[in-house]
């Protein structure tokens, strides 16, 4: 096959990136450095500064961390329980963790709602057991659950992924030259474990990030991150340039992270996804 | 170098395509409107009962491209970006004004449409407030805003007045709208002052009594207010007349008052915009909504307040009398519509629900 052939292979993927990358990123330049009439302005990439957006960023940026803290906590040792299973166990155990992202994310918040509810399902359960109910829905908390409970998965699987790659030889000669347990999960296991934790911990922080549909639900309106400013200035205020600006802001912040985190990571085995 | 060449021809050849497919869209719109047979019209979400469609295209052979938004703020986006040319709309009175204002709306020829006659004048005359003489609009379906209350959990001697929102004793037990001009009516209504304000000292107070509400606030909703009532999740919600007759349905306990400070009533009207191809069709179309059995079909799916006399004769005297559907007119005279702000003042309103959101 000529190369002139092959070349046109990369047709549909062109016009995907064209149209759906290329093009609108284009158009939120053009909204986030320009006004009403037209002109140039860099005054709606400024508008971050102001009091109400900076703290809806801040935020965001705290329930983000948290979020990914938790996961990483919650994925680390399971990534390791799952390592000292044998093949046939493991997989069950993956695909029980996997399961929840079959089924449609919006589903699995609203299933919160009801959980965390005034009279919702844990209240209940407290209160048969002569336990004060518990206020969690709607506020910056419930949120954090949303998020963990939808991003754990993008948590797991990469961690799951490069530990699965560690040959037990390797551990076994570490120990056989004397290392105890605690020198074999430092110096063997935590770094070459490392660029599946840093892919995780983009997959999760970035949407954590950038996200406003479980804040809009689990925070009844209360909690105002970043994204739902931006989605308010779409869809309520027309205020198009302002929330172009802001979207700008925000990329920026997702790309100066996963700069930094890249820059921590020493990519050796290809376990990253991004 | 030949592989450079091809790649920027193919790139080349891509833009061109794409813009093309476009440009293509952009034409293409108005060929598919203009079709002597079809019918685009824009509404509020789950307002009008689907049977009504079916029954029209059988009836008439016109097809129906029915399309639907949330808020009037999305209707307006919607609206003006012009991606489609609708034949006919219905939205709330300040919208309207807005769009009449901007020259979006053609005067209706009501002589086309015999059972107009059907709309009580009353409602006519309420309209003026925003379509001063009669001109572009026929009212759809009408109400107030006020407080939805469980009588079990709530003193309802107290009701009467906006305070009782910001009664301690209720913390995390009040729903709020989320929307920003509906939850500035409380404050503005609370203190004496126009609805309609644009004062930015009247604002800024109505903002700081809204943010000392705000941990007493349980959540704002919009649609789940009427279901969080029913189960009881909360004792007080700020709705819409027709969503608490809704809830009152499903809920005995509930009740609906508008307070004595007075509140806002609204109209939600159909309009013809100037995009219209096919004024004959949408004639029809708001001639077969005037019609008593459509629009008795209509009121038992919406439950809304409608304007519609042959309707509201027909009813069993019990909903006729129930004030929540049907507010008194001494409710109504006491209530405030809202007009239409300029861009300068919408934003400003923005920014202080943003600004109560992020405290």
């Amino acid at each position: 096959m000529s190369k002139r052939k092959r070349r046109l292979f990369a047709g549909p993927y062109m016009v995907w990136i064209i149209g759906f990358t290329v093009l609108p990123i284009l158009m939120i330049l053009y909204y986030a450095f320009t006004n009403a009439d037209g002109s140039f302005t860099l005054s709606y990439l400024a508008g971050i500064g102001d009091p109400v957006h900076l703290k809806a960023l801040l935020l965001s940026l705290r329930l983000a961390v948290e979020c990914t803290v938790i996961c990483l906590i919650l994925s680390y040792p399971l990534a390791m329980i799952l390592h000292g299973l044998n093949i046939k166990k493991q997989s069950f155990v993956v695909f029980i963790f996997v399961l929840p992202m079959w089924m449609n994310f919006m589903l699995r918040i609203l299933a919160w709602q009801m959980l965390l509810a005034n009279n919702g399902i844990i209240n209940h359960l407290l209160n048969l057991l002569g336990l004060h109910s518990v206020r969690i829905l709607n506020t910056p908390t419930a949120v954090v659950f949303g998020m963990v409970y939808d991003f754990l998965p993008f948590m797991i699987l990469p961690i799951y992924n490069s530990m699965i790659r560690i040959r037990k030889d390797v551990i076994e000669a570490a120990k056989d030259l004397g290392a105890n347990d605690r020198i074999v999960f430092f110096k063997i296991i935590v770094p070459m474990t490392m660029s599946g934790v840093i892919s995780g911990i983009t997959m999760v922080f970035v949407p954590a990030l950038t996200s406003f549909v479980v804040s809009d639900l689990l925070g009844g309106g209360k909690v105002l991150l970043i994204g739902n400013v931006i989605e308010q200035s779409f869809m309520q205020g027309s205020e198009w340039n302002l929330g172009s600006g802001l979207s700008i802001v925000l990329m920026i912040f997702v790309i100066a992270s996963m700069a930094f985190m890249n820059s921590h990571s020493k990519e050796t085995e290809g376990t990253a996804v991004w | 170098m030949k592989r450079t060449s091809i790649n920027k021809l193919l790139l080349a050849s891509l833009i061109v395509l794409s813009a093309c497919a476009l440009s293509g869209c952009g034409s293409k719109k108005g060929a598919s409107t203009s079709d002597a047979d079809t019918l685009t019209v824009l509404n509020y979400g789950k307002y009008i009962e689907p049977d009504v469609l079916t029954s029209f295209e059988k009836e008439t052979g016109i097809k129906v491209n029915y399309e639907e938004y949330e808020s009037p703020e999305e209707m307006y986006t919607k609206f003006t970006a012009g991606a489609i040319d609708y034949d006919l709309a219905c939205t709330s009175e300040y919208m309207i004004e807005r769009l009449i204002d901007e020259g979006y709306v053609k005067p209706i020829h009501y002589e086309n449409i015999p059972h107009f006659s059907n709309i009580d004048q009353t409602y006519l005359d309420y309209s003026k407030a925003f379509d001063p003489e009669n001109k572009y609009t026929i009212p759809y379906f009408f109400g107030t805003v006020g407080i939805l209350y469980n009588k079990n959990m709530v003193d309802a001697t107290k009701v009467h007045s906006w305070d009782i929102l910001w009664d301690e004793t209720y913390r995390d037990q009040i729903i709020m709208e989320n929307s920003v001009r509906d939850s500035f009516i409380v404050p503005f209504k609370r203190l004496g002052y126009s609805v309609n304000t644009t004062d930015q000292s009247q604002m800024e107070e109505a903002l700081d009594q809204l943010t000392a509400q705000k941990p007493l606030v349980y959540a704002y909703y919009v649609d789940e207010s009427a279901d969080e009532m029913i189960i009881e999740d909360a004792s007080m919600a700020l709705v819409y007349s027709g969503e608490a007759a809704y809830a009152q349905d499903y809920n005995e306990n509930l009740d609906y008052v508008v307070p004595d400070e007075g509140s806002n009533m609204w109209i939600d009207s159909w309009f013809i915009p100037k995009t219209c191809k096919n004024e004959s069709s949408a004639e029809k179309f708001l001639d077969y909504l005037c019609r008593e059995d459509i629009a008795m079909q209509n009121f038992d799916y919406v439950y809304y307040a409608t304007p519609n006399k042959a309707v509201y004769d027909a009813l069993d005297p019990e909903i006729q009398e129930n004030t929540t559907i049907f507010p008194t007119k001494e409710t109504l005279d006491n209530c405030e519509m809202f007009t239409y702000l300029d861009n300068d003042a919408t934003s400003r309103y923005n920014y202080l629900w943003k600004k109560l959101k992020s405290n």
